[in-house]
C-alpha cells in the first residue's frame, strides 16, 4: 500500500487501541486504591480545625508527643538488631545449602515459611510460656536469668529473636532470589581457582553480588518490625506500633500524622535501595 | 606474597618456562551408583594441550575438577611437575581455569577481574594492574578494561575469563567447554586464539569437550572417554585415521556402517570389493564394516545400482547420501567438482578407496 505524501499513516485501531486503555484504566483503579486513603489520611493531618487552616501543626507536634522518642528509638533498634540476626542466620545457611547441600533446599524453603502459617497470636502465646518459665520453673538457673533479661523494657531482646522467625519468609525469598540470579557455584569455584580462601569468596565474591538480595531483605524486615503491632502489645512492650495506637485515643490527628510518616519513611528506604542498586549497576572506573 | 611470586608475575606476559607435567593415576570417582571415572590414567607433557572427548556423562569433566582440586577422588592421585596434589585445596594448587559458563565477577571491572587472583595473593594495586593490562592485550581486549562484564559480548567474557585464569601464571591451564556457549563464529576465533596464546606461552593444558571438531583442531593430543575410562588417546590424525575402537571410530567424525562378508581373519568383503582390516580377532562371516564418507567413491553411472538420494554442497566438499540396492544408505564425501553430476535422484555406482577399513 502507498501511502500519500503529507498524509498520516493510518493508526492501527481496534483491539490494541482498546488494550492501550484497559492498561490505563487498570493502573489509574491501582493508583486510585493506594492513593486516596493516603492522600485522605494526609489531609486529615494537615487540615487544622481549631484555626481552620491547613499547616503541618500535626507533624511539629510528634517530636515533642510523649513516649514517641523512646518509641521510636526503641522500634528502631529492634529493627537493626533483627535485619543483622536475620542476615546472620539465613545468608550463612543457604550459602551452605546452595553450595554443599542443595537438595536441602526445599526442606529450607518449608522452614522458611512456616512463620506465614503460624499466625503471631498462636507464636507470641507461645513466646510468653516460655517467658514464664524464667522467673518461675528456671529462676536462678543461667537460662531462667537469660530469660529474664530478654525482656527488658528499655531492649526486649526477645522482640529481636521472634523478628528474626518473623522476618525469615521475607529474607529467604529475597536471597533465594538474588542467588538464583548469579551461577553460585561457578564464581566460587572461579574464585577458590584462582586462589582465593573461602573468607575471601564470601566477602570478595559472594556479598558484593548479593547486595541488593542483602539491601531488599533489610528493608522488609525494617517495613516488618515498624509495622509489628500484636506480638509487641501481648508481650507489654512499648514500640512504635504500640505507642501509635496508645496515642490515638488521645489524640487521633497526631496518631495518623505518625502513621503516615513512618509510611513516608519506608518508601524512603526502599528509594535508598533502588538507588544504591542502580549505583552498583553503572558502570565506574576501575581500580 | 613470596619473593618467587613477587618475581614471577612482574616477568612480561610469560607463563614457567617449558609448563609442567601432570599424571593423573588410577583415578577414581564415583556418585552413588554412576562410576565417573573409572581408573583414568592420563599424562600430560609439559607445554601439551590434551583434550578430553567423549559424550555426556563419560566423565571428562569430573576428571578435570579432580584435577582442579574441586573434586576428591575416591581413589588414585593427582602429580603435577612430580609433587602429590591430591589432598591440596583448588586454591593451594595455582591452576587457571575458564568454565563453560561465563564465570566473571559481574561486581567487578574487567581489570579488577583479571587482577583478582593476584588480589588474593597480596600483590600490590599497581603490579597487578599492569599484569592485567598486559594478559587484556594479550587477548586483545585492553579497551574493555573498565567496562562490567555485563556490557561485554559472550565472546570477549571468555577471553576474559582466558586471561583471568593466566594473570596467576598457573601451572596448569583447565579448559572445561570454554567455547560451548559461544556462536559458531565466535567459536572458532576464540578456538584458534586460544591455542595461539597457549602456544606462545608454552602452558599445559586440559581442555575438556563434546566437541570433536574443536578437540582434533586445537589439541596436540586427544583422549577419548568413554564410562570413565580413557578409550584411546592419541593425535588428532592417528585417532580420525587409526582409531583403536569402534567406539572412538564412530565418535570421531563420521562413519557408515555398511554390512560386509569376512572372507578370513584379515580380509572383509563390503560394497563388491575386498579389504584389509585393521580389527584383530574378528570371527563369523556377516560382519558391519565401519567406513568414513571420505573412503566411499560414487561414479555416475546411468545403469549404476545405487540412487543418490540427498546432495549437501559444504564448498570444497560435497557430501551425498546414496541408497544401496539392499536399502542401506550410505553418505560419501567428494570433491565438489566430482560430485558435479550426483544430482538426487541420479544412478551412480558405489565403491570404496583402497585402504584398510574397521569392523564394529
Amino acid at each position: 500500500m502507498t501511502i500519500p505524501v503529507g498524509v498520516e499513516a493510518p493508526v492501527p485501531a481496534g483491539p490494541s487501541r482498546r488494550r492501550l486503555g484497559s492498561t490505563w484504566l487498570i493502573l489509574l483503579l491501582a493508583v486510585a486504591y493506594f492513593v486516596i486513603p493516603l492522600g485522605a489520611s494526609f489531609f486529615y493531618t494537615i487540615d487544622n480545625r481549631a484555626t481552620h487552616s491547613i499547616d503541618l501543626d500535626a507533624y511539629a507536634k510528634i517530636p515533642a508527643a510523649v513516649g514517641f522518642v523512646d518509641a521510636l528509638r526503641r522500634s528502631l533498634t529492634l529493627a537493626v538488631l533483627t535485619v543483622v540476626g536475620a542476615l546472620a542466620v539465613t545468608l550463612p545457611a543457604m550459602l551452605v545449602v546452595t553450595l554443599r547441600w542443595p537438595r536441602l533446599r526445599p526442606v529450607i524453603e518449608g522452614l522458611s515459611l512456616i512463620p506465614l502459617v503460624i499466625p503471631p497470636i498462636a507464636l507470641v502465646v507461645g513466646v510468653r510460656d516460655v517467658l514464664g518459665l524464667g522467673p518461675n520453673q528456671l529462676a536462678g538457673t543461667p537460662l531462667g536469668d537469660a530469660l529474664v533479661s530478654s525482656q527488658d523494657l528499655d531492649l526486649p531482646w526477645v522482640l529481636v529473636i521472634v523478628y528474626i522467625v518473623l522476618a525469615l519468609p521475607f529474607v529467604y525469598r529475597a536471597f533465594d532470589a538474588g542467588l538464583r540470579a548469579i551461577e553460585v557455584r561457578t564464581l566460587v569455584d572461579a574464585a577458590r581457582g584462582l586462589g582465593a580462601s573461602w573468607p575471601a569468596v564470601v566477602f570478595r565474591v559472594l556479598l558484593p553480588n548479593l547486595r541488593s538480595a542483602a539491601l531488599g531483605a533489610s528493608f522488609l524486615t525494617i517495613a516488618l518490625v515498624l509495622g509489628e503491632f500484636t506480638i509487641a502489645s501481648i508481650l507489654s512492650f512499648d514500640t512504635l506500633p504500640t505507642w501509635l495506637v496508645e496515642i490515638s485515643g488521645e489524640n487521633a490527628q497526631e496518631s495518623v500524622a505518625v502513621s503516615v510518616a513512618s509510611l513516608l519513611f519506608a518508601w524512603l528506604l526502599l528509594l535508598a535501595v533502588s538507588l544504591a542498586d542502580r549505583r552498583r549497576r553503572s558502570p565506574r572506573r576501575a581500580s | 606474597m613470596t619473593a618467587s611470586t613477587q618475581r614471577r608475575v612482574t616477568v612480561s606476559g610469560s607463563a614457567r618456562a617449558g609448563g609442567e607435567g601432570v599424571v593423573l593415576r588410577g583415578l577414581r570417582r564415583v556418585f552413588g551408583d554412576v562410576v565417573a571415572l573409572d581408573n583414568l590414567d592420563l599424562t600430560l607433557a609439559p607445554g601439551e594441550l590434551v583434550a578430553l572427548l567423549g559424550p555426556s556423562g563419560c566423565g571428562k569433566t569430573t576428571a578435570l575438577r579432580v584435577l582442579a582440586g574441586f573434586e576428591t577422588p575416591d581413589a588414585g592421585s593427582v602429580l603435577v611437575n612430580g609433587a602429590d596434589v591430591t589432598a591440596d585445596p583448588p586454591n593451594k594448587r595455582g591452576m587457571g581455569m575458564v568454565f563453560q559458563a561465563f564465570s566473571l565477577f559481574p561486581n567487578l571491572t574487567v581489570l579488577d577481574n583479571v587482577g583478582f587472583g593476584l588480589r588474593v595473593r597480596g600483590v600490590s594495586a599497581a603490579l597487578r594492574r599492569t599484569r592485567a593490562l598486559e594478559l587484556l592485550e594479550l587477548v586483545g581486549l585492553l579497551d574493555t578494561a573498565n567496562r562490567y562484564p555485563h556490557q561485554i559480548s559472550g565472546g570477549q567474557q571468555q577471553r576474559v575469563a582466558l586471561a583471568r585464569a593466566l594473570a596467576i601464571e598457573p601451572r596448569v591451564l583447565l579448559l572445561d567447554e570454554p567455547l560451548s556457549a559461544l556462536d559458531a563464529q565466535v567459536r572458532t576465533q576464540l578456538r584458534d586464539e586460544i591455542r595461539r596464546v597457549q602456544q606462545r606461552l608454552h602452558i599445559t593444558t586440559l581442555f575438556v569437550t563434546h566437541d570433536q571438531s574443536e578437540a582434533l583442531s586445537i589439541a596436540d593430543r586427544v583422549g577419548v572417554m568413554r564410562s570413565g575410562r580413557l578409550e584411546q588417546i592419541a593425535t588428532p590424525d592417528d585417532l580420525y585415521h587409526r582409531p583403536a575402537t569402534a567406539f572412538v571410530a564412530e565418535f570421531v567424525g563420521t562413519m557408515n556402517r555398511l554390512p560386509g562378508v569376512l572372507l578370513d581373519a584379515s580380509t572383509v568383503e563390503v560394497l563388491g570389493v575386498r579389504r584389509p582390516t585393521l580389527t584383530e580377532g574378528a570371527t563369523g562371516d556377516a560382519v558391519t564394516v565401519l567406513v568414513r564418507p571420505e573412503a566411499v567413491t560414487v561414479t555416475a553411472d546411468p545403469n549404476g545400482p545405487a540412487l543418490v538420494v540427498v546432495r549437501t554442497f559444504h564448498g570444497a566438499m560435497t557430501r551425498l547420501s546414496v541408497r544401496l540396492p539392499t536399502g542401506d544408505e550410505v553418505l560419501a564425501d567428494l570433491p565438489s567438482p566430482a560430485a558435479a553430476g550426483l544430482t538426487p535422484g541420479s544412478t551412480a555406482t558405489v565403491s570404496l578407496v583402497e585402504s584398510p577399513v574397521l569392523l564394529a
